[in-house]
């Protein structure tokens, strides 16, 4: 049982805890041309009662759909979410850890970070990985939550080095985020409503898999459809699938009616 | 050169034991009750910060009485074995009795080898898929592990406390009454024991899958109310 002298006590810190106890990991180094999954295309973006988060279900590596259904929008804690996209393997430890120490910080400390502490651990965790990055195992994920002690949604968006943007209304990120983004960017407007803000998340993973091959769209023969989920007040609540289908049956029957 | 005066071990121990003893008998106790969806934890405690009972994992809960500085350490270091098992393995594999073994190798090897014993009595409490799994292990400053099926007390007097736990526990206790039966036996039949002066969490299979939930003064309110 770890117990250490208050001068070497990790704290609240798990990342930390583990290096004391010889299990940190480092981030992997590889040269060449090593392929490996990456995942693509997540948004996120503010409405009326907090925030949406989605994601496609999609994992690509070189030319081939190495993964179909994978999560890459989930939940941090009971008030936050993240979404990755990037190298696969390095991103599901990163968020791993991060759910992780998040968890680790509440039960040490008996109360939860704030929404600020824990887009600033992120920021931490995505630097680390800065020399797996230069090697192509880029990691860059999105986070929002809602800010129980300002009462509002907030998103951030992070680069390669640990760069930490709030955003106010939207962010997109992955290899369709361009596609992705000019939907939202069109459609968005402050204050919608839990199904509008929905059906444009949607909407934008359905135009970023139309034209982006890395990104998947709503897989109707397999019954796999996006990872959507809102976070609010009341916590994350992700979407279920009923509710999606009815939204992609929406969208299709609007797209062939055009 | 000055002798060391011979001190018979038994008279070491005896009197290392009857420290630890009074330190904890002046401390609140605190009991667990099974109730019919999980472990029902109730303890007396007049501060609202610093807290007796605590989440250890997902299943898993702690409570401590005795010297607060003592038993939070091995709070701490209880969150930290289980999240690094976790983590390492799986969270499936993450147990109170091995956590309960590992306290009880600490508080043993410090009982032994210290200046000063741990004033502690801690319980490992952790609820089980079906009923049947439930576990509580209550844990002495000497490193005493005891495992408890229904209803388990610690802390000052805690003996006369297990009797009125025994005398009123029931198979299938609902939450409520489970709280009340442990405010009860935690008062004697002499007081009442405010609201604010209790501590309650439960750990119950329908909180999903974190499954410790504390209660707060509102929520006690309304489960002691008759």
């Amino acid at each position: 049982m770890p117990i250490f002298d208050p001068v070497h006590d990790p704290g609240s810190n798990f990342p930390e805890l583990l290096r004391r106890v010889g299990l940190g990991t480092s981030a992997i180094a590889a040269g060449g041309e090593l392929i490996v999954p990456h995942a693509t295309t997540c948004v996120a973006l503010t409405y009326a009662d907090g925030v949406v988060m989605a994601g496609d279900r999609r994992a690509t590596a070189g030319n081939l759909i190495s993964h179909r259904s994978m999560e890459k929008v989930v939940q941090a804690d009971h008030y936050s979410g993240v979404a990755i996209a990037g190298a696969a393997g390095p991103a599901m430890e990163m968020i791993k850890l991060f759910q992780l120490q998040l968890e680790h910080y509440e039960k040490v400390e008996g109360s939860a970070l704030s929404l600020e502490g824990k887009a600033n651990q992120l920021s931490m965790m995505v630097r680390g990985n800065l020399p797996a990055a230069m090697q192509g195992m880029v990691v860059v994920p999105l986070f929002a939550g809602f800010d129980v002690r300002r009462d509002v949604g907030r998103l951030f968006a992070y680069d390669v080095t640990g760069g930490r943007y709030e955003e106010r209304d939207y962010i997109a990120t992955g290899s369709g985020s361009l596609h992705a983004g000019t939907v939202i960017k069109v459609g968005f407007r402050p204050g919608m409503s839990r199904d509008d803000a929905i059906l444009l998340a949607c909407q934008a993973l359905w135009e970023a898999a139309d034209a982006d091959s890395a990104t998947g769209g709503p897989d109707l023969l397999r019954g796999i459809y996006p990872t959507v989920a809102t976070v609010t007040a009341a916590g994350w609540e992700q979407v279920g699938d009923d509710e999606l289908a009815a939204r992609y049956e929406t969208i299709a029957s609007e797209v062939r009616s055009r | 050169m000055s002798m060391p005066f011979y001190v018979a071990p038994e008279q070491v121990m005896k009197d290392r034991a009857d420290y630890a003893r009074k330190g904890i008998a002046r401390g609140r106790a605190l009991v667990a009750v099974r109730y019919v969806d999980g472990i029902a934890i109730v303890a007396e405690n007049p501060s609202e910060t610093l807290r007796k009972i605590s989440e250890i994992y997902d299943r898993i809960a702690f409570a401590g009485v005795g010297k607060y500085n003592e038993f939070d350490q091995l709070r701490v270091a209880g969150v930290r074995a289980a999240d690094l098992k976790g983590f390492q393995y799986s969270r499936d594999d993450v147990d109170a009795r091995s956590l309960a073994n590992q306290y009880a190798q600490i508080l043993g090897q410090i009982f032994t080898h210290e200046m000063k014993p741990m004033e502690v009595e801690i319980l490992v409490a952790e609820v089980g898929q079906v009923p049947a799994d439930d576990q509580m292990f209550q844990i002495l400053y000497d490193g005493t592990v005891m495992d408890e099926r229904n209803h388990s007390a610690l802390g000052g007097d805690s003996e006369a406390i297990n009797a009125r736990l025994a005398e009123s526990f029931a198979d299938d206790l609902d939450l409520a009454t489970a709280v009340r039966l442990g405010s009860s036996a935690l008062s004697g039949p002499d007081r009442v024991i405010p609201t604010r002066e209790l501590e309650v969490a439960t750990l119950a299979r329908g909180n999903g899958r974190r499954c410790f939930r504390r209660l707060d003064d509102a929520g006690v309110d309304a489960l002691t109310a008759t």
